[in-house]
């Protein structure tokens, strides 16, 4: 079958809906770029399924004319696996804020992975519960001063990449809703990769957790706090591309390049390699230290789920002796009464 | 004495295979019930056994049971007691002395009959004193030490050959009931197909129990129990819960749509998961998820992509699920929620059968939140309640909650075959593409159900969700309009009637007392019913498959008795809503709370005893 190619621009994925994100919030970006990302994989709209939890970030499929579903709290990787198994030529995506990922919906989450649906996932973090009016999430630092916690969090927060890549993740990618260009980018691949394609979005929630990514956000300081990942390139950054990351001994290490240190003792970054070391290490970097990763960071192939479903159900059919449910009710032990 | 003498011809017998749970009596007693189906006669089975996979072995816990009632007519229930018992050790006399007819025939395998396993199994003194055995006919064969003799030239490890102990057993009662060998040996060839050493082994002391019992013939009269006249055509036994299994693949097939089932094992339901996760071949998408959540939001997401999206549950399971109807109820989706009940609450009696959750399906979910509820009342009729709640979900756009239990799930029964052509076309709202407006909410005049616009479909691209909407799907917090939408899907819901055929009862429509009964309990509440009429009663049986709605004749059936008796295995679930539903009239209970079915036995006594009041 020969897919139509459809030409779209991003206002095309807008629906009339009226957005009602706080103003300043980092959601706006983020529907940005997404639509962005949409208008060029030209696939036919009908083929989009968003399918969402609850929070903020679950408001999500409204604004999109796509097919969409807003259902319950931390459940859309459940219902989307079941959208993209019953339907494998439908493009899926999940819309999930950290709270709704890995607190009421953790479980979903790492067995979507595990199982590696193809769906692709977009995860909010802005380390706090909006909707609810700022209560401490999973990925909250420890210490934060937050509704629930007025004397700071006693809990270690989740590092959603290394969460990702534990539960057998093939794609984790990171970006930032300010940087649209990096995040529409970001978006295709994760559409493109075939099987469970995390993609983390540092977002900023500006009424309870406003400036939480400030570090990485800001124009000063950005380029010295983040590292964007390219495949096959050095993993070199700053404001003057004068630093860089190696490994020492078993850790990653930042140097300053000049002194006898030269582009090629910079790690090369390999999104493919199978082995998840290296990219948990890197996804697992974090602003003061180390630079805040952001680019694709996984993406290994790797059979999908739906595929197989398919591919077992082709199999098995070939050679079917029950080709309908008559032959059913009528296949093993009978008898005739006369 | 001739052989010839001692036949007792018998209109029905019930079996009961007892043993510890490793022992195969499951085994052993569906075999039995298969040969005794191709043999012609009518019959109703119930397995019983512990939750323990393998309980403490020799004790009363870990006693597992196979309960079959075989006929010359119809049989309608497993049978309160047994004619024949069974028994590989004391404790499965000890679990099982209860349920013996007075007159009937113990077959223990002596060599278990030990000291130490006698004082396992809760004995003080000799089983026969204490239990006063010697009521029976007690045949104490030593089985073990004759399988092991039968064997002994086989070179099989001493494990092995126990465990064909079973099988023994299965051939004296096969003498007993005059059966041949052939279903059983061509069972055995195709099990072990690839072990031909087992095969030789279980054969050989199959027959051997059957010489045995032949050879003991003095000590025992034989049953006959002739083949069953029962209506021409093709059949097959089944239990409930693969005649659930199938009547979604037959609804799925009418439909013209893909099946997936969403579904986390859990007792008694696994059975439905297992038996549609083994129909690759026609297509079956069975997704095995990580939690019973999971089961059913995957189910919705299929269902949203257009398929006959099912899962299947019991009690602890549909409380799980229970945020995820809502959903399914607020987004007006086809969906089949199968409730296989057990004894609860908590985790219960997780392999015993119960009718609690009628309630729970009902209402126990936040919100207005009705669901059509329907209940199979015979294992080979989960088949057709299967199929037509599929048929009220797809083509009403609603949930459905199709209760079975245990009883059922486990229980088998000789079925007729029902051909495609004979059940109803199935027709769902879908929408076609298309580029003028799409409605998301707008509803057809007469079922108000929505349609369904899958993904996929161009020109159709919509969204729903939890939030309450406006009929175009637009979010909204409007006060009436939430007040109209509830009243809607109220409504929707119970316009459904119009495919709920009118109450029917067995008996006559006026007499002094109507016994009203749901789900699983059929066949006890029939059989006792009919004896009553028999004895002169002016008793009549009303059994409801349809809960909500219910049948729109409800309460000009009811007004025909002066007495009405609402039978239930629960504390008074189904009483409760029909004295909500229909406040004009009074009811009697008749409740059982054990993890048991009824026993026809107390039903009568019950039912005589409320009639004299």
């Amino acid at each position: 079958m020969t897919e139509e190619i459809v030409d779209y621009n991003p206002n095309d994925f807008r629906s009339d809906q009226e957005v009602r994100w706080c103003p300043g919030c980092g959601d706006h970006a983020i529907l940005a770029a997404v639509t962005r990302a949409l208008a060029e994989l030209k696939i036919p709209k009908e083929k989009f399924a968003f399918i969402s939890g609850i929070g903020c970030s679950s408001r999500f499929p409204y604004y999109l004319s796509t097919f969409g579903f807003h259902s319950i709290h931390g459940r859309a990787s459940a219902i989307a696996t079941g959208v993209k198994v019953a339907n494998p030529d439908l493009n899926v995506w999940q819309i999930t804020g950290d709270g709704d990922a890995m607190a009421i919906g953790g479980n979903h989450f790492i067995h979507a992975i595990r199982r590696n649906i193809d769906i692709n996932i977009i995860l909010f973090n802005n380390e706090i519960y909006g909707l609810t009016k700022g209560q401490y999430s999973p990925t909250s630092m420890r210490g934060a001063v937050t509704k629930t916690s007025p004397y700071g969090t006693i809990e270690e927060p989740f590092s959603p990449g290394e969460l990702v890549i534990g539960a057998k993740g093939k794609f984790f990618a990171r970006t930032i809703d300010s940087n649209v260009q990096l995040s529409t980018e970001v978006y295709k691949q994760a559409a493109l990769h075939d099987g469970t394609s995390v993609v983390e979005v540092l977002q900023n929630c500006v009424i309870f957790n406003d400036g939480v990514h400030k570090q990485l956000s800001d124009r000063e300081t950005r380029e010295d706090n983040t590292i964007i990942l390219i495949n096959g390139e050095p993993m070199i950054f700053g404001k003057n591309r004068d630093k860089g990351l190696k490994l020492d001994g078993l850790k990653l290490k930042v140097v300053k390049l000049g002194n006898g240190i030269s582009e090629k003792d910079i790690l090369v970054h390999d999104c493919e390699e199978n082995n998840p070391g290296i990219h948990t290490m890197l996804a697992n970097m974090r602003y003061p230290g180390y630079p805040v990763a952001l680019g694709v960071i996984r993406c290994v192939s790797a059979p999908t789920y739906d595929m197989a479903v398919k591919g077992q159900i082709t199999k098995v059919q070939k050679d079917r002796k029950i080709k309908n449910v008559n032959d059913l009710l009528r296949s093993g032990s009978t008898w005739e009464s006369k | 004495m001739s052989k010839s003498e001692r036949v007792i011809e018998r209109e029905e017998v019930v079996i009961r295979f007892s043993g510890d749970s490793g022992d195969g009596m499951q085994l052993t007693g569906t075999l039995f019930s298969n040969t005794s189906a191709l043999f012609g006669n009518d019959l109703s089975t119930f397995p019983d056994y512990p939750a323990e996979i393998r309980a403490p072995q020799g004790t009363v816990g870990g006693v597992s049971g196979f309960q079959v009632h075989v006929g010359h007519s119809e049989v309608y229930t497993p049978g309160d007691y047994a004619d024949v018992l069974v028994a590989m050790n004391p404790a499965a006399v000890k679990a099982n002395a209860k349920f013996i007819r007075e007159g009937g025939t113990i077959i223990i395998d002596e060599d278990n009959f030990t000291e130490k396993n006698i004082k396992k199994a809760g004995y003080e003194n000799d089983p026969v004193k204490e239990d006063k055995l010697d009521r029976y006919n007690l045949i104490s064969a030593p089985i073990t030490t004759m399988v092991k003799e039968t064997l002994k030239d086989h070179g099989l490890d001493p494990k092995t050959v126990i465990r064909t102990k079973n099988m023994f057993a299965l051939g004296m009662v096969y003498w007993l009931f005059g059966r041949d060998l052939e279903y059983t040996e061509k069972y055995l060839k195709s099990k072990f197909s690839k072990r031909p050493q087992i095969i030789e082994a279980n054969s050989t002391v199959l027959r051997a129990g059957y010489h045995y019992a032949e050879t003991i013939e003095a000590m025992t009269p034989i049953y006959k129990v002739s083949p069953a006249s029962i209506e021409k055509g093709l059949y097959r036994t089944i239990d409930g819960n693969t005649a659930t299994s199938w009547g979604f693949l037959a609804a799925a097939e009418k439909a013209g749509l893909g099946l997936f089932i969403g579904s986390y094992p859990i007792t008694p339901a696994t059975g439905i998961l297992e038996a549609l996760a083994a129909r690759k071949d026609l297509g079956v998408k069975s997704f095995q998820a990580e939690d019973e959540i999971a089961g059913i939001c995957s189910a919705i997401g299929a269902s949203f992509a257009g398929n006959l999206a099912v899962t299947s549950t019991s009690g602890p399971g549909l409380a799980l699920k229970s945020e995820a109807i809502g959903l399914a109820v607020m987004t007006e989706l086809p969906l089949v929620i199968v409730e296989v009940q057990r004894g609860g609450p908590s985790t219960g009696l997780p392999t015993k059968t119960e009718q609690a959750d009628l309630l729970q399906s009902l209402y126990g979910r936040n919100g207005e939140c009705p669901v059509v509820v329907i209940a199979a009342s015979t294992p080979s009729n989960c088949f057709k309640y299967a199929f037509e709640a599929a048929r009220i979900a797809l083509e009403h756009m609603v949930p459905v909650i199709l209760l079975s239990d245990g009883f059922l799930a486990n229980g088998s029964e000789p079925w007729r075959i029902p051909s495609m052509d004979s059940l109803p076309e199935i027709k769902p709202p879908l929408v076609r593409e298309g580029d003028d407006e799409f409605i998301a909410y707008e509803r057809d005049p007469k079922t108000l159900s929505r349609k369904w616009a899958i993904p996929g479909t161009r020109g159709r691209e919509h969204r729903i969700g939890g939030l309450e909407k406006t009929v175009k799907g637009t979010v909204s917090y409007i006060p009436e309009n939430h007040e109209h939408m509830v009243k809607m899907r109220a409504e929707k819901v119970a316009r459904v009637v119009t495919k709920v055929p009118h109450l029917e009862t067995y008996g006559d429509y006026e007499g002094d007392m109507l016994l009203i009964g749901w789900g699983g309990t059929y066949g006890h509440l029939l059989t006792a019913v009919r004896e009553l009429r028999k004895e002169g009663k002016r008793i009549s049986l009303a059994h409801f498959n349809y809960i909500n709605p219910l049948p729109a004749n409800t309460a000009e059936v009811f007004s025909g008795f002066k007495k009405l008796v609402v039978a239930e295995l629960n504390a008074g679930q189904f009483v409760k809503y029909l004295r909500m539903e229909l406040e004009d009239f009074k009811f009697k209970q008749i409740n059982k709370i054990q993890g048991l079915p009824f026993t026809c036995a107390e039903i009568k006594e019950q039912c005589i005893k409320l009639l004299e009041e």
